[in-house]
């Protein structure tokens, strides 16, 4: 039965995503713990959420009252990637993987996801779905473990744990930083001005969800207008 | 924590990452063409990551240069190695033995 084959591919391929999910979001709930967030709440967060970058954001947001429009900017323009990930693997989606299916399923497009899905010619939904299964409990259940954790720890393993998060996102970053100009580039650039609104006087007072927010934009936008994307120019040509 | 404040704003961020996610993926059908917008998301992903670490994972809950040196060490390990696994491990653990040494040092 081909759904069925095609979803036991999927599974496999979401393997390595399910177990880095598992250290990643162990950190998340260590860090939703230290906030003072019970168990029960980070572990709903990460199931309905489902990601890193967004829920960490959101999280040191919710730590203080209020704040609910900073909140809701911070997150579009943390995970505004995702629409566009939406898109580009929406033209590859087969016949049958449309309408309610994609309602349903483009809630676990993450990063990873989209990344591994991407490499198909034809996305099937029984194939997408196998995809994220792992990621999913991945995620859920290691928010679980690291939450209860919590408070069992000692302060200072905790708050090394807690880094953990931040370790993933410089795997991400640091091959390409390392390697390519264009990418070093904005991230210096995104850097450079969150730590300008970190600790100049006037520029400290807007909310965090904000300031990221515009590092992130501004060094892409200078990253877009400075570096166009040469593979994009080359696939053009090549057409 | 306050539960309505709790809910309100796990409706904010669940809700408006899946709407994120879900509406072009269900709507929309042109290809995007346009060479700036398709450079500035391939950038988007990379600035956000680094606007979210840099300074803010040395202003968080571990000491900052415990961190700081965590962050170095995942940095040169993430360069030679892609596992998001092992260079968030590395992170953890060299920032916590940071932290247990320099009192030594300080």
């Amino acid at each position: 039965m081909q759904t069925a084959s095609s979803y036991l591919r999927g599974l496999r391929a979401g393997i390595p995503i399910g177990l880095g999910y598992l250290s990643v979001s162990f950190s998340f709930g260590i860090m939703a713990s230290s906030i003072g967030l019970d168990w029960w709440q980070g572990v709903l967060i990460s199931m309905l959420t489902l990601t890193s970058a967004g829920q960490l954001a959101g999280v040191q947001a919710m730590a203080l009252p209020g704040q609910y429009l900073s909140m809701l900017i911070a997150q579009l323009t943390i995970n505004l990637r995702y629409s566009f990930m939406s898109v580009s693997l929406a033209q590859k989606t087969d016949g049958r993987f449309r309408g309610i299916w994609k309602w349903l399923l483009g809630f676990f497009m993450t990063d990873e996801i989209f990344a591994v899905a991407n490499e198909e010619g034809t996305v099937r939904r029984s194939f997408f779905f196998g995809l994220a299964t792992l990621p999913y409990f991945g995620w859920a259940g290691g928010t679980l473990i690291g939450a209860l954790l919590g408070d069992v720890l000692p302060g200072a393993l905790m708050d090394a744990l807690s880094l953990a998060i931040y370790g993933m996102f410089i795997a991400i970053i640091a091959p390409r930083a390392a390697r390519e100009l264009p990418i070093f580039t904005v991230v210096a650039v995104a850097v450079g001005l969150q730590c300008a609104f970190t600790f100049l006087p006037l520029l400290s007072a807007v909310p965090a969800g904000i300031s990221i927010s515009v590092s992130a934009v501004v060094a892409a936008l200078l990253g877009a207008a400075l570096f166009p994307s040469r593979r994009r120019e080359e696939k053009e040509v090549a057409d | 924590m306050e539960l309505s404040h709790f809910l309100l704003s796990l409706l904010v961020i669940s809700g408006s990452t899946y709407l994120l996610r879900a509406i072009p993926f269900a709507a929309v059908r042109k290809k995007i063409e346009s060479p700036f917008i398709l450079s500035f998301l391939d950038y988007i992903p990379y600035t956000v990551l680094a606007a979210m670490t840099l300074p803010g994972a040395l202003t968080g809950a571990a000491a900052p240069p415990a961190a700081g040196i965590g962050l170095l060490v995942a940095t040169l390990v993430a360069i030679r190695c892609r596992s998001l696994t092992l260079v968030a491990a590395i992170t953890c653990l060299v920032s916590y033995l940071a932290s247990l040494l320099l009192p030594y040092f300080a």
